[in-house]
């Protein structure tokens, strides 16, 4: 009974491995790279004719002249391109706690007393999450613009202006992209 | 927890039993073989593998069918695993997988799992994902819909010595259904920003941190796949979460309602396949009720945040720890329930860093048997199996003979069926009570205290009921978890698939009697909750003493301010 069904068994695994997994991809890799190449070659931000970076993904930046990503939990490096994953930390974790605490002492004193936006002191799921909150954005705006010697109205109004906000409230989140708000930052003379 | 984020929820329902009705109809067409727009393809396949379109297959022969296809299946990527640093496509020259590891990602994709205990950006080629994985996602798939179909064709007449054609089925599902969905979908998530290229990395010099590869690849056609076959399987090791699979809400949207549609269409298409259309939507909103219960209970969890943080100094939004701006909580609670509700097990935000009642909710879903609405294909022919509990059930507080849609329910059927249930709980709870008293599985767990528990527990349910989502932390790749779970994926589709195959011929056989007074209704609000109930007590009541040691401890425990 077995050796009647080996043939077409067989056969299908093979037909469909060279349909699904070669023909199909080929056509469609071919496809997007004709149609919407800018997109199907991942965003790619360029500058000065160097890649540096790709608009969906999110890279570090330190010091206050420039906006803070969230942190991320990637090793070696946070924001390292070739990887992607979470701390997976438990909400019961020690050192979780500690980590959430340390970031919290360290974003007050960058960026004065208040609240603290939860996005800014938790890892992201996939440790490259290119967005930060606008509340975050803005509560960073006037250390920002002050470290680039810039009114904070002016930065504050940037950050507006570069928001992406939930449609109906319901889809999404009220968010700022990190590297299109610092490039749009850098290309803003200092005074 | 606010008012939009619970009609976020609302939308995406409707949108999904929207969408389920006249997709269950074109898939009892497909069943049925009225569907031929590709039948030019479909007869070049049949000639070329020498199948006889016409011959019609008793169980036994339809298991066979499906058993082998797998074997052949599970070897070939098997030697793909080992041998990708020989294969095309492999610009960066990853070396072939371990073979314990190999052994573990061939019974995962097989069996629809889709378990990664492997990282993707550093383990897997852009061939092996494309010739391998992307492959399995099609017919592992296609297969549990076939299985699903073939139970369906038992309730469709009197004296059916068989249950259809497995290579027809698997070779229509795939050309009709997931070829042509995979390429919508796809073509949608490029247009939002996931990759499709044949490179595997880019060359960055980013502004600060100096020049690094980024990570890239064919996404979009294997993200559509994952999602819209229930399979979960990520091209990153991030998942849904990385934002070139999952680049903004509204993709976030798509995938969420990909990966419940086709699940949801399934009782539809039996509706119309047994020609009695409320008999499908009894199921249907049995299914939609606890999985919209699961909804709502872990967005709340999520949103009331976690107590210790806030009490460190952070503004009350939710727990954000694992999820991305871009999608919000309740858009990142919802995915991942629905995600474990069927068998898919991807993720947009990571469970392991959920509230415990958060990360509970996913756990007891998939502990319920992936019904809600499970797997495509393997949820449907799992809810039948309740359903037939159920009459039994009934039958036995009110004193009628059980029957379901006109077939006889009795002693071997309920046999095979409780037998089934009980097989699966037993590999859950015994493989990770025996991994958390042995030195290997004990430096698995990635964190203490009961959340340590749950991890383990997490992993054993998440192989044996073919979900693949994980509490992530867990380290798999040990020889004890490798072939552990890999013994229990295969061992939960096939040992729990080829019972249900058997029921269905041991029915299909039967007289098809007309309803009489004396038969106990297996439609509307009643039997609804009925099974609703035989579900959660069958299927879920003997995992509480493991979960409440796990989930339900750490939460007390967190709100009283220990950590570990």
């Amino acid at each position: 009974m077995i050796f009647r069904e080996l043939r077409p068994a067989f056969s299908l695994v093979v037909l469909f491995t060279l349909l699904i997994g070669l023909i199909l991809p080929g056509i469609f890799t071919g496809a997007m790279q004709a149609v919407l190449p800018w997109q199907a070659n991942g965003s790619l931000v360029r500058q000065d004719g160097q890649v540096i970076g790709s608009a969906l993904i999110g890279q570090n930046f330190v010091g206050v002249q420039y906006f803070i990503p969230r942190p991320s939990a990637l090793s070696p490096a946070p924001y390292t391109q070739a990887t992607s994953g979470a701390s997976n930390l438990a909400p019961t974790s020690r050192a979780l706690l500690a980590s959430v605490q340390q970031r919290v002492t360290a974003y007050v004193q960058a960026y004065g007393p208040g609240p603290v936006p939860a996005d800014a002191v938790t890892a992201s799921g996939s440790g490259l999450d290119p967005d930060i909150s606008l509340e975050n954005a803005l509560r960073q705006a006037p250390a920002v613009a002050k470290a680039r010697h810039l009114p904070a109205g002016t930065v504050i109004a940037l950050v507006q202006a570069m928001a992406h906000h939930a449609f109906l409230g319901m889809i999404g989140t009220d968010h700022v992209n990190v590297l299109k708000l610092n490039l749009a930052l850098d290309q803003r003379p200092v005074s | 927890m606010t008012i939009h984020g619970l009609l976020y929820i609302a939308l995406l329902f409707a949108l999904v039993l929207g969408a389920a009705f006249p997709l269950g109809r074109y898939m009892a067409a497909i069943f049925e073989g009225r569907i031929v727009w590709l039948r030019q393809v479909e007869m070049c396949f049949y000639r070329l593998a020498g199948i006889d379109a016409g011959r019609q297959m008793g169980w036994q022969s339809y298991a066979i069918a499906l058993l082998l296809l797998s074997v052949i299946h599970f070897g070939m990527l098997y030697a793909i695993l080992r041998l990708q640093y020989y294969l095309p496509f492999n610009p960066l020259h990853i070396a072939g997988m371990s073979p314990r590891l190999a052994f573990n990602t061939a019974a995962s994709f097989t069996t629809n799992t889709n378990w990664q205990a492997y990282v993707p950006e550093q383990q897997i080629s852009n061939g092996a994902q494309m010739l391998g994985l992307c492959v399995h996602m099609f017919l592992s798939a296609a297969a549990g819909i076939a299985a699903a179909a073939a139970v369906m064709r038992a309730f469709t007449g009197s004296g059916l010595k068989t249950l259809g054609n497995f290579y027809t089925d698997l070779t229509r599902i795939t050309l009709y259904l997931l070829i042509p969905g995979a390429l919508i979908a796809a073509t949608l998530l490029v247009m939002a920003g996931a990759p499709q290229t044949f490179a595997q990395a880019v060359q960055l010099h980013t502004l600060q941190s100096g020049a690094q590869p980024l990570a890239i690849g064919p996404v979009a056609f294997q993200e559509a796949i994952k999602e819209f076959g229930t399979n979960g399987g990520g091209f990153f090791n991030a998942n849904s979460a990385h934002p070139f699979e999952n680049p903004n809400a509204w993709t976030n949207l798509l995938e969420n309602w990909l990966l419940l549609v086709i699940g949801f269409a399934l009782p539809i298409a039996f509706g119309h396949m047994v020609k009695d259309k409320p008999q499908g939507r009894t199921l249907m909103a049995a299914m939609a009720i606890i999985l919209v219960l699961g909804c709502v209970g872990a967005y709340a969890a999520e949103a009331a945040g976690n107590p210790q943080q806030i009490a460190a100094g952070v503004q009350a939004s939710g727990n954000w720890e694992g999820k991305e701006i871009r999608f919000g909580i309740p858009a990142s609670t919802t995915f991942n329930v629905s995600a474990t509700g069927t068998s898919t097990g991807a993720v947009d935000s990571f469970t392991d860093s959920y509230t415990p009642l958060g990360g509970a909710v996913p756990l007891f879903l998939m502990q319920l048997g992936e019904v809600t609405p499970g797997g495509v294909g393997s949820g449907f022919y799992t809810i039948i199996v309740f359903a037939l509990l159920s009459v039994f059930v009934a039958g036995l507080m009110v004193g009628r003979t059980p029957e379901y849609l006109g077939k006889k329910v009795q002693a071997k059927e309920i046999k095979l069926a409780m037998l089934g249930v009980l097989i699966l709980t037993f590999f859950i709870l015994v493989g990770a009570g025996f991994s958390l008293v042995t030195p290997s599985g004990i430096a698995s767990l990635a964190n203490g205290g009961p959340h340590g528990l749950s991890e383990m527990l997490y992993g054993w349910t998440s192989a044996t009921e073919n979900n693949g989502s994980a509490f992530a932390g867990l380290s798999a790749d040990t020889p004890l978890l490798d072939y552990g779970l890999g013994a229990a994926m295969l061992f939960g589709r096939f040992a729990f698939m080829v019972p249900v195959l058997a029921i269905a011929g041991s029915l299909a056989a039967k007289p098809k009697l007309a309803e009489s007074a004396g038969t106990f209704p297996t439609t509307g609000t009643l039997f609804t909750f009925l099974l609703i109930g035989v579900i959660i007590i069958l299927g879920g009541l003997q995992f509480m003493p493991a979960d409440t040691l796990g989930p339900i401890a750490e939460h007390f425990l967190l709100y009283a301010g220990k950590s570990f």
